[in-house]
């Protein structure tokens, strides 16, 4: 497989803070590559290293197997379209879309060729003459996609696109971000700390804490599989409970409850379990289930999302279920007692 | 309700008013029919033109006029590109709590007067001055070059005493340009010149105008630098008008010779606006 992108071992620092630590990974061209975390962990850092603004301290960075030190963002082959967009003011949209070719010094004719294919191809004929200023916040967004994938990138580099965009309209563009990638075939390369936003639209899904990548992997994998704490409590919903003690698969809670988990080879001191993970009254017949008793706290309703706020009888543990919306769990009322189950590779524990 | 806001807004408006009409509107009518206002043979005040048409009788009054007008637009593109550098490198490039001690020091020269800083120059031009005394010293010249008393030392007395309104104006536009769109630009391709020619330029345009009307207005409108700095061999506008009202007492023309002026300035003002796209409003705000 072709990677476009190359980092080894790459570090940022800003005096004696470590934005990036020691960050390695490479992107497989062609895809869709997001880098998830917390606000300031350093994903701005490491996308700037990449367009060439900021220079690692350590470490290298190839681009289509070429080494990119000392090489100024004006000649590497990547575009970035920044968190605040950056549209030039005194341009209308077509001069926008067409500022890179021309610096690129093509004749004319292909240049408004290839402005306007572009343009057509973000849904924004009709839009050429039009100030920047005087455009939507998703017109904005497609502009600025635009003048950077006119170029033809290896990578264009996203910094939160969608970050001052409504709840809806980002939604909408989520879909339309992940469709433009797959009709042109650009590698992107997409921060966020919306984990939503990368689940959806990534192949590839890199989580990062504190200038570290926790995991690199699938967003199926990242929340079927989360190689740390961080990433089970970051990505996803997750019940987290400390864990003092296990002997004999029996989980010790910090408040004193007992959990069967059989099979761990670690000393555990987290215990995560998703809300949807649990099932409610599970048949008998189920293997490998541990049964939990509950008692209702309150219930939650938010549609889908619905949750049971329950503490689990024996120890007092509270724990958020997910409540499926039907005949069924009509009938549950608050301080009802109920049995849920909970598959063992559902209960996720960790070491720290 | 609304009878007391429109009290208030007119309770408001009188100083404004005041202010205009009082300081602003009736000098300049006094000023205007003055300038028509002639002694004829008989010794009445008739209405004529002639105090306009001697401006255009002597050579050295028009003379003196161009060479004003043509100066005052070179020392404002000078002050343009001394002041651009710095305004940059104070915005863009220093940190913040540097740039503002930084403004102060460059305004000192503001707090100073005018009149002082030109002696300065003096000290630095004259003859047996601090340049021509260091030049000697190190033997790069035998006799001292004449830098006092000419067109050279004037100008740089008019560039100094004007350019820090150049600076002020220009600072606040690079201060609102956001340091992304030079980014992006560079991203795209563009070299170090594009990106000061296509974006900062285009972007600071208003800042430059505003500074570049007052440094240009300042400059055609002063007396001192050119009196003492210019000398005897450098003539500026204003001194022509300074000698019709108090040196031969004929305020008529006088008043007609600044009338002209206004007329040269504003209408320099305005095919600059015109030739670089500018709005009065914008540029005004
Ligand atoms: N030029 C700089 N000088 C000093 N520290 C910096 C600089 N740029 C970033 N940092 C620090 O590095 C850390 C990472 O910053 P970065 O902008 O990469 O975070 P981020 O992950 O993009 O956060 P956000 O989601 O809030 O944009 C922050 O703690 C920030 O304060
Ligand atoms: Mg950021």
């Amino acid at each position: 497989m072709d990677h476009v992108l190359e980092i080894k071992n790459v570090t940022k620092k800003f005096g004696d803070f470590t934005a990036v630590d020691s960050v390695s990974f490479s992107v497989e061209d062609g895809g869709f590559f997001s880098i998830l975390g917390g606000s300031g962990c350093g994903k701005t850092t490491l996308l700037r290293m990449i367009a060439g603004f900021e220079i690692a301290t350590e470490g290298e960075l190839l681009i289509r197997g070429e080494s990119m030190s000392g090489i100024p963002p004006e000649q590497r082959a990547v575009n970035i379209v920044f968190q605040n967009l950056a549209l030039f003011p005194m341009m209308n949209v077509e001069k926008n879309v067409a500022f890179g070719l021309q610096r690129q010094k093509l004749p004319k004719p292909e240049v408004q060729k290839r402005v306007s294919e572009m343009l057509e191809r973000v849904g924004l004929v009709g839009f050429e003459k039009k100030d920047v200023n005087d455009l939507s916040g998703g017109q904005r967004q497609r502009v600025a996609i635009a003048r950077s994938l006119v170029l033809k990138p290896s990578i264009l580099l996203l910094d939160e696109p969608l970050g001052a965009l409504d709840r809806k309209l980002r939604e909408h563009m989520k879909i339309e971000l992940k469709v433009l990638q797959k009709e042109i075939g650009t590698t992107f390369i997409y921060i966020t700390h919306d984990q939503s936003e990368a689940l959806v639209m990534s192949d590839k899904v890199a989580v990062m804490n504190q200038g570290r990548f926790e995991q690199l992997d699938t967003p199926k994998n990242l929340y079927r599989h989360p190689a740390t704490s961080f990433v089970a409590g970051f990505v996803g919903d997750n019940n987290e409970l400390d864990i003092t003690g296990y002997a004999d698969g029996q989980l010790i809670t910090a408040n004193g409850g007992k959990l069967f988990r059989p099979g761990l080879d670690i000393k555990p001191s987290k215990l995560y379990m998703r809300p949807e993970a649990f099932v409610l009254n599970p048949s008998a017949d189920l293997s490998n289930i541990e049964k939990i008793d509950m008692q209702i706290k309150a219930l939650l309703f938010d549609g889908a999302n619905s949750k049971i706020s329950a503490v689990m009888k024996q120890s007092g543990d509270d724990v958020l279920i997910s409540l499926p919306q039907n005949a069924e769990s009509e009938s549950l009322r608050e301080g009802d007692e109920l049995i849920v189950g909970i598959h063992h590779d559902d209960m996720k524990c960790y070491q720290e | 309700m609304k009878k007391n806001k429109s009290s208030t807004f007119f309770l408001l408006m009188v100083p404004v008013l005041l202010w205009l009409v009082l300081l602003i509107v009736i000098p300049h009518l006094d000023m205007f029919f003055r300038s028509f206002r002639f002694e004829n043979d008989e010794g009445l005040m008739v209405f004529s033109l002639n105090n306009y048409l001697s401006f255009f009788e002597d050579k050295i009054y028009w003379l003196t006029f161009v060479k004003t007008a043509l100066y005052s637009i070179g020392v404002t593109i000078l002050a343009f590109i001394v002041t651009f550098p710095v305004a940059f490198f104070l915005t863009k490039v220093v940190a913040k709590k540097y740039s503002s001690f930084m403004v102060l020091l460059l305004l000192i020269p503001i707090w100073i007067g005018e009149l002082v800083t030109i002696y300065g120059w003096m000290i630095l031009l004259s003859d047996n001055g601090v340049i021509n005394n260091f030049l000697m010293q190190i033997g790069l010249i035998d006799s001292p070059i004449v830098m006092l008393y000419t067109n050279f030392s004037m100008t740089i007395g008019l560039l100094y005493m004007s350019m820090l309104f150049m600076i002020i104006p220009m600072m606040s536009a690079l201060e609102s340009l956001d340091d992304s769109l030079i980014e992006a630009a560079s991203d795209l391709g563009a070299s170090k010149w594009t990106i000061f020619r296509q974006i900062i330029i285009p972007y600071t345009t208003p800042g430059i105008a505003s500074g570049g009307i007052i440094v240009f207005m300042l400059v055609i409108g002063d007396y001192v630098a050119p009196n003492i700095l210019g000398g005897k061999s450098s003539l500026w506008f204003t001194e022509q008008i300074y000698n019709k009202f108090l040196a031969t007492f004929n305020w008529n023309e006088g008043a007609a010779f600044g009338f002209l002026l206004l007329l040269l300035s504003s209408g320099i003002i305005w095919l600059a606006l015109k030739l670089t796209g500018q709005k009065l409003e914008k540029v005004g705000s």
